[in-house]
């Protein structure tokens, strides 16, 4: 099976905010809020993490069964790539520009 | 202890913003010449509209009257070209940037505007309706870039603080406004002019006015609440998340432009906004007791 990384795109804003985070997408100002979960898997997605070891991290802090959990992630991720909101990749992502922009 | 695990459909709300994408086929004009001269003058940006036109100059002063400045020099000028141009306000709003100049287009008019140099024109027919867009847009980016906003709300001032009232159409903007008590100074029923000041934001009175049909004060105070408004079984402030208040902030704050600099800039100030002022919801009736809970 073909490992995935996933990286945040520089396309969007991002901010923590009543213990939320909340995501918009540059191009097509799409509006997200994420969860705990989510966010967990958010601030993962450096590109050097692999999916895989992101759905383990997330096995760690909550009580999910690992196959629930990959698939779920999965979906998530696939979710925000469409938006362009996260960048992913067979292959580790080294851009530097797929950092994203905090909206401090 | 491990925590409770949720769905993947609970990982993630999302919500539409309210722009969207265009393109934009701009054209050149030459700028008219010199004639007559209206400085407009909204949240404290004065905006010159020059004209040939003296009807139109006169459309001007009336339509916008009490924010005519005679005295201030405006930073921003358009050169406006009246004449038998198209009037169709169907068309969809094409705003976007192009070689550091704005391009705004409707069918209504069509205009360039080069924030750097502060200088720009307009093609339209003679009617309040165009220009009134126009003035939107460029308040709108101009805000933008100050970490302000223009929203869809009706907003007062009362003992020296301004209030917000915000909602889509229907929502009870101009209704509220109606039943506001003679102490209350209106500041606009249909969109508020939202300004950062310092550790907070002021609200400033437009000319752009709802059902109402009549021109807000020309005046400012700080925001001391946002609220926004629902119709209820009575009246009552009810608290919202800050995820809820950012959403219905963004789905309601005014933004044309195709930019996604500029995207990141609203988001940014609604994010700003909901973290320095008090947001609440509010529901009434309605009835003029709703007043007695704003104060």
């Amino acid at each position: 099976m073909t490992e995935r990384y996933i990286a945040r795109s520089s396309a969007i804003a991002a901010r923590m905010l009543g213990g939320e985070m909340m995501i918009m997408s540059a191009v097509d100002s799409t509006f997200f809020t994420l969860n705990e979960v989510a966010t967990i898997i958010w601030q993962a997605a450096d590109g050097h993490t692999s999916l895989a070891e992101i759905v383990e991290k997330v096995c760690r802090e909550f009580e999910v069964e690992p196959d629930s959990a990959r698939r779920d992630t999965e979906q998530f991720v696939d979710e925000l790539s469409r938006h362009g909101i996260l960048l992913i990749s067979d292959e580790p992502i080294d851009n530097p520009s797929a950092r994203p922009t905090e909206a401090l | 202890m491990k925590q409770q695990w949720n769905r993947s459909s609970q990982l993630c709300r999302r919500a539409e913003g309210p722009w969207n994408a265009s393109k934009y086929e701009g054209n050149e004009l030459s700028p008219a010449i010199q004639t007559h001269e209206v400085a407009i003058e909204i949240g404290g940006i004065p905006v010159l509209l020059r004209t040939e036109d003296a009807s139109f100059r006169d459309l001007l002063e009336n339509r916008y009257a009490g924010f005519v400045s005679r005295t201030a020099r405006p930073k921003f000028e358009f050169d406006v070209d009246v004449g038998p141009h198209g009037a169709s306000t169907d068309e969809d709003l094409q705003v976007k940037i192009q070689a550091g100049k704005w391009l705004l287009r409707r069918g209504d008019f069509n205009s360039e505007w080069d924030p750097r140099a502060g200088k720009g024109w307009i093609r339209q027919s003679a009617n309040p309706y165009s220009i009134d867009s126009v003035l939107r847009i460029v308040h709108s980016l101009i805000l933008a870039r100050e970490g302000g906003f223009l929203v869809h709300s009706a907003s007062a001032i009362r003992t020296g603080r301004a209030f917000l009232f915000s909602g889509l159409s229907g929502a009870g903007k101009t209704t509220i406004s109606r039943l506001a008590p003679s102490d209350v100074t209106l500041l606009t029923d249909e969109i508020s002019y939202v300004r950062r000041d310092g550790e907070g934001y002021r609200a400033c009175g437009t000319p752009f006015a709802g059902e109402l049909a009549r021109l807000g004060e020309n005046c400012s105070a700080p925001v001391a609440t946002l609220f926004f408004l629902e119709q209820g079984p009575k009246n009552q402030i009810r608290p919202i998340s800050s995820a809820d208040a950012v959403r219905r902030l963004l789905r309601n704050i005014l933004f044309f432009a195709d930019d996604a600099e500029l995207v990141k800039l609203v988001f940014r100030s609604a994010l700003d906004f909901v973290t320095l002022v008090p947001v609440r919801r509010l529901t009434f009736l309605p009835d003029e007791r709703v007043w007695e809970l704003v104060d």
